[in-house]
């Protein structure tokens, strides 16, 4: 039976991790290849890096990042932010990545992910969609959320389905940060409007949310930042919380 | 010994050579290459491929005299080879992703869409997932029955020759996730992103 995977995220800023745990034994708690390593051999069923990297200048250190990770962790490896062209992809992918999330080049250049996904697979394409509630509906926001599309976020993704993401990484921007839960509602609405599997982002605060987001929301995988940074739970404390709802995962 | 990993441009196989690197420790000689005579000189071959069955078997032909060094490494001289995903997948006879593709023919079978029982099931089948280990594989030496690996995949291969069959996946239906026919073995799944279990897979496979 296919398992619920369970995804922690890091923020990494100009190569150093933002917001990270202070384990012990770590020789250096802002080395993202380190943390990675932490929650692979904790039994995270992929890592995602975001980089939140501001200057362009900085933005070469995520290539060493990512390089020095995949040799360390040999579960699966997603990279995004500031994601702009095929490229961009191209480079991540020989780096060691191995999927790529695409968030506001998707909106601005829909054929980035045409392309991308005919040329590297749809397997590692994942499109990242952050939306926030409008009335009954939910819109696309882009540039770290700054920016409104004004873009339908259902229809949104159903068309990014068919452009050949292979995932939907989807935050809510209204829970993001809050630790009040995923927008399961958008979750599921998003999940029975595609095929293919979404990964339910923002808003966790407590391993009920993560069962929520799973059962309410439809979501083939959940990813969460801080619950886990700050060691409130670790990823083994997850995965045995889920199996004790009656949730199937790799334990 | 010297492992080769067959570089046809078959997309990304950057995690394959990380995780062979790893499990070889500077034991064992791993070399990434699409040259012929290097290729010809290898013990053993590990042939990775993303995308789709035609765009990997179009790139595999584009190498000329890339196909029939691979038949004579396989089919004359027996030297082990282990196929990843794609790899796996053109073993077969035929594929039917984006339009009906010749494969290798080493196994006899197709390679069909999975059927997801009208949209019941999502595609790509991505994650870990169980295997059922059905035969006693060379690979899978002291891998437990019910070992979680990672899949990412929306096609199958279907044998005709049942016995090939390693191990099964349960999605949808029960899929072939691996086949092993005398030295030829190959994994749906992607050992080298199954974490210590999957190395082990590598580990097997390098120390036949």
């Amino acid at each position: 039976m296919l398992k619920n995977r369970i995804i922690p995220c890091l923020d990494v800023k100009n190569g150093r991790v933002v917001k990270g745990i202070n384990f012990v034994d770590l020789k250096d708690a802002g080395d993202p290849v380190e943390q990675a390593k932490i929650y692979s051999d904790g039994g995270a069923d992929e890592i995602c890096f975001l980089d939140i990297t501001a200057s362009n200048e900085n933005r070469e250190t995520i290539y060493n990042v990512v390089k020095r990770t995949s040799k360390k962790c040999f579960v699966p490896l997603t990279v995004g932010g500031g994601v702009r062209s095929v490229e961009d992809i191209n480079k991540l992918l020989n780096c060691g990545a191995d999927k790529v999330s695409i968030n506001t080049a998707a909106v601005t250049n829909s054929k980035v992910v045409l392309e991308s996904a005919k040329k590297f697979g749809s397997q590692c394409i994942v499109v990242a969609i952050d939306a926030k509630k409008n009335g009954d509906k939910w819109e696309v926001f882009t540039h770290g959320g700054r920016n409104n599309s004004g873009i339908d976020a259902l229809e949104y993704a159903k068309k990014m389905e068919e452009n050949g993401a292979g995932e939907l990484l989807v935050t809510s921007m209204d829970r993001d940060g809050t630790q009040i839960g995923y927008d399961v509602d958008l979750m599921s609405k998003i999940a029975s409007k595609v095929n293919i599997p979404l990964i339910a982002s923002g808003g966790v605060g407590n391993l009920d949310h993560l069962v929520d987001g799973i059962k309410l929301g439809n979501a083939s995988a959940v990813l969460a930042a801080s619950i886990f940074h700050y060691g409130k739970y670790s990823v083994k404390d997850a995965k045995e919380y889920l199996d004790s709802k009656g949730i199937p995962v790799r334990i | 010994m010297k492992v080769t990993i067959v570089d046809y441009n078959s997309g990304n196989i950057s995690s394959v050579i990380n995780s062979f690197e790893e499990v070889a420790k500077n034991k064992v000689n791993i070399e990434v290459t699409s040259d012929l005579v290097k290729i010809k000189s290898s013990d053993k071959l590990v042939l990775p491929g993303q995308g789709s069955f035609k765009s990997c078997v179009d790139a595999l032909n584009k190498i000329d005299g890339l196909k029939e060094t691979l038949n004579e490494f396989v089919i004359n001289n027996k030297k082990p080879l282990l196929g990843i995903c794609v790899g796996l997948q053109m073993f077969a006879d035929v594929g039917y992703e984006e339009t009906e593709t010749n494969g290798l023919g080493w196994i006899s079978g197709k390679v069909s869409k999975i059927d997801n029982q009208n949209g019941k099931f999502k595609l790509p089948h991505i994650g870990w997932n169980q295997i059922n280990i059905v035969k006693e594989s060379k690979i899978f030496k002291e891998i437990k029955n019910n070992s979680h690996m990672y899949f990412v995949h929306s096609y199958e291969i279907i044998p005709n020759d049942k016995s090939v069959i390693a191990a099964t996946t349960d999605y949808c239906s029960n899929i072939v996730c691996s086949v092993e026919k005398e030295n030829i073995f190959g994994t749906q799944f992607h050992p080298e992103k199954s974490d210590k279990i999957g190395l082990k897979i590598i580990d097997n496979f390098m120390n036949l």
